[in-house]
């Protein structure tokens, strides 16, 4: 900025060559320099926030949202407000539904027919049956003449399931994803026994990133202390066995899994040529929740022993060399003094691998087979094939809120700024 | 690793053990990636050795793989698809690779440049807001980009695979370009205003040249991810949208063959080409800065 003219008296203000008081001169440069730096950044974000944070966030919306229901049939649930749900609806709730399907275009019938269904399986070929057959009624009074034209328009559980989407914003797809329901009075029941499935895959979600997590420490908290005590020249040879694979494409190292360990594979061929199993016992590893688990181990290692390994590279081996001096043994020292010092770097392994292995979606499905699926690819099965796109938002909600705690945590642990990439 | 004179038998066996039980970790990370390169090799038609490849014959060896790759079909045999897919993949990765890379690292370079600014006003938050295609789940990513471009008319389209894959490979440029910018010494930029540079010439006369390596970096990272990128094309990607991954991934689920063998140990040579790029220009910015390297 300007160059500044001290006056004499403390009383006075300090001014700038110019006549402005120094305060109001360098606020006015710190407020250009925030907007100078705001600028460079605004491009770069806004980018951001249409490509992905909206899209993500849409999912939320996405979730929860009844509108369309509501739209395409107005007036039923208009009267569904005034129904007391004990005994079939009136007539002029009937006459309702019947305006509604007779005037609705028949895009509006399928959309809203496929939520029905959500809410009360036989919706959809009810409203489909119906909308023919409507078309030879002419007047009322229609409570008769629809349930003659089909009886499931006589049985209280289709009424009763409107009351799951009478308002227009709905909880009912969490409810569906951990496997539960509203009844016809709101409250939450769970699914019947033959829908209840994807607690399954929850449980086999956490299971799974757990498995993979205690096999990654298992595995890689010898290799990251062999990395770290190594002299440099050897640690330097040992780094690209562990970044080889991390720089590797994923689809590369799932394929090369399929040749070691399907039933031709490179690992029962030497296990039979070794004779340590007999021809027809060959092992099964390949699509199964084994294969699941040793490929994601695979992957996911890398994630575990750079961080430990970073840790560790910081403890001083004086440590250990005191506490043998001081008369304890080798292991011993090792577990009073060692370990845990590096156990922010396990911490931190730990979490960065689960965050990771509970969003898996490629690995379970190529190698996965029946029963290595996880959530991930339920949410790949509703969005593209099922496309009950309700439920598969709701499910990756939970997943991201479930993904952005361990962040939390891991920033309180570890600092997301201090995030190593190899 | 040699031991001193005095160990015990016990501690002997104890820390040969240990490393082998090392020895065996560091075969299962890279034992996968090296069975890859021979067998893509084979003059078979199965993704396992044969007795002839065992022996070392000649004859079990073959580049027929990389014809078929290549969309020369003479030497095809019957049991595999010969088509030219797998260069429409390379192609189309090829592009829309570079072109989501050249759009990452102008605005992650942007971005970077103002957030190591003095004066970032919420830096921490908008510094996690760039970073967070990283942290989020790709299938969630993909789910939300699927259901949200198709109100955009992006889905099957270049432009929305190319976008998407901008903002994944963002966060790797704004990483490597701020932490180059930790070591920048802002006088020299004030020394160039005072001799009368213009903001623009200050940042590709002076700035620039200092951050390259890290830019460069950046946009390896940027460039590797969109390339490898499956998911997010899963999911956006329309028929004309066959990139690289795609066909693997449906290699994989219909036909394997060794072609794909070829293809991966293409992807193996160019992320082996591309990391040693990495490191070495680490070490050169580290050498330019005056860190001394670890």
């Amino acid at each position: 900025m300007a160059d500044i003219a001290l006056s004499g008296g403390s009383t006075e203000q300090l001014v700038t060559s110019d006549g402005r008081p120094l305060k109001a001169s360098l606020q006015r440069s710190l407020r250009q320099s925030k907007l100078k730096a705001a600028g460079l950044v605004a491009i770069p974000l806004l980018f951001l926030v249409v490509f992905f944070v909206i899209p993500v966030v849409d999912l939320l919306v996405n979730s929860v949202d009844d509108r369309k229901v509501n739209e395409y049939f107005p007036r039923v649930f208009a009267e569904f407000q005034l129904w007391d749900k004990k005994e079939l609806p009136p007539e002029s709730m009937y006459e309702a539904m019947f305006l509604d399907i007779k005037n609705a275009e028949g895009l509006a019938i399928g959309k809203g027919s496929t939520r029905m269904n959500y809410a009360q399986s036989g919706w959809k070929s009810l409203m489909k049956k119906s909308r023919r057959k409507f078309k030879k009624i002419e007047s009322g009074p229609y409570k008769e003449a629809m349930i003659q034209s089909d009886k499931r328009w006589g049985q209280m559980k289709y009424w009763q399931s409107l009351g799951q989407m009478s308002d227009r914003y709905t909880a009912a797809y969490y409810w569906n994803a951990v496997d539960r329901k509203y009844d016809a009075n709101k409250s939450v029941i769970m699914q019947p026994e033959n829908r209840q499935v994807y607690v399954t895959f929850w449980k086999r979600t956490l299971l799974v990133s757990l498995l993979v997590t205690v096999f990654c420490v298992l595995l890689g908290y010898p290799a990251a202390y062999l990395l770290a005590t190594l002299p440099l020249r050897y640690s330097n040879l040992l780094m690209i066995c562990v970044l080889m694979p991390f720089w590797t494409s994923l689809l590369v190292r799932i394929v090369a899994w399929m040749i070691m360990l399907q039933q031709q594979g490179v690992v029962n061929e030497s296990l039979v040529g070794l004779g340590i199993i007999a021809d027809e016992n060959r092992l099964a590893m390949m699509y199964n929740f084994t294969g699941t688990i040793i490929v994601m181990t695979q992957v996911l290692l890398p994630f575990m022993i750079l961080p430990i390994y970073s840790v560790m590279k910081g403890i001083s081996p004086v440590y250990m060399r005191a506490a043998q001096n001081l008369g304890a043994t080798p292991t011993w020292a090792f577990i009073k003094v060692y370990m845990p010092q590096s156990l922010p770097g396990i911490g931190a392994g730990v979490i960065l691998v689960f965050i990771v292995a509970i969003g898996y979606y490629i690995t379970p499905e190529l190698v996965g087979g029946k029963d290595g699926q996880l959530i991930g690819n339920q949410i790949a099965y509703h969005l593209k094939s099922s496309l009950n796109w309700g439920l598969a938002s709701a499910m990756g909600v939970i997943l991201l809120v479930a993904i952005l705690f361990l962040y939390w945590v891991y920033d309180k642990i570890v600092g997301i700024d201090n995030m190593q990439m190899g | 690793m040699a031991l001193p004179e005095y160990t015990s038998t016990g501690q002997r066996v104890w820390h040969y053990t240990y490393l082998s039980f090392c020895a065996f970790v560091m075969f299962f990370l890279v034992a996968p990636l090296i069975v890859v390169i021979p067998l893509s090799f084979t003059s078979g038609a199965f993704l396992s050795f044969t007795p002839e490849m065992l022996a070392l014959d000649p004859e079990g060896f073959s580049i027929r793989w990389y014809k078929i790759l290549l969309g020369d079909c003479s030497d095809a045999v019957v049991t595999t698809v010969c088509t030219d897919k797998w260069v429409t993949g390379f192609r189309n990765s090829f592009l829309v690779a570079i072109a989501s890379t050249l759009l990452s690292v102008t605005l992650g370079t942007l971005a970077a440049l103002g957030l190591s600014r003095e004066h970032m006003p919420f830096r921490k938050v908008i510094m996690a807001g760039l970073i967070s295609p990283m942290i989020v789940p790709l299938i969630i990513t993909a789910a939300g980009m699927f259901l949200f471009y198709a109100k955009l008319n992006l889905v099957a389209t270049f432009t929305g695979l190319i976008f998407a894959h901008t903002a994944l490979g963002l966060p790797f440029v704004v990483i490597t370009v701020t932490s180059t910018l930790v070591g920048f010494d802002h006088s020299l930029t004030r020394a160039a205003e005072s001799l009368g540079s213009t903001p623009a010439n200050n940042f590709f006369k002076i700035q620039l040249p200092l951050i390259a390596p890290g830019v460069i970096s950046g946009s390896l990272f940027a460039f590797i991810t969109s390339f490898d990128e499956i998911v997010v094309v899963l999911f956006l990607g329309g028929a004309d949208q066959l990139t690289l991954p795609r066909q693997m991934w449906s290699g994989i689920r219909q036909e394997i063959s060794p072609t794909i063998l070829a293809a991966a140990t293409i992807l193996v040579i160019l992320s082996v080409v591309l990391l040693t790029t990495v490191e070495l220009l680490r070490r050169r910015s580290e050498r330019l800065r005056g860190i001394s390297p670890a």
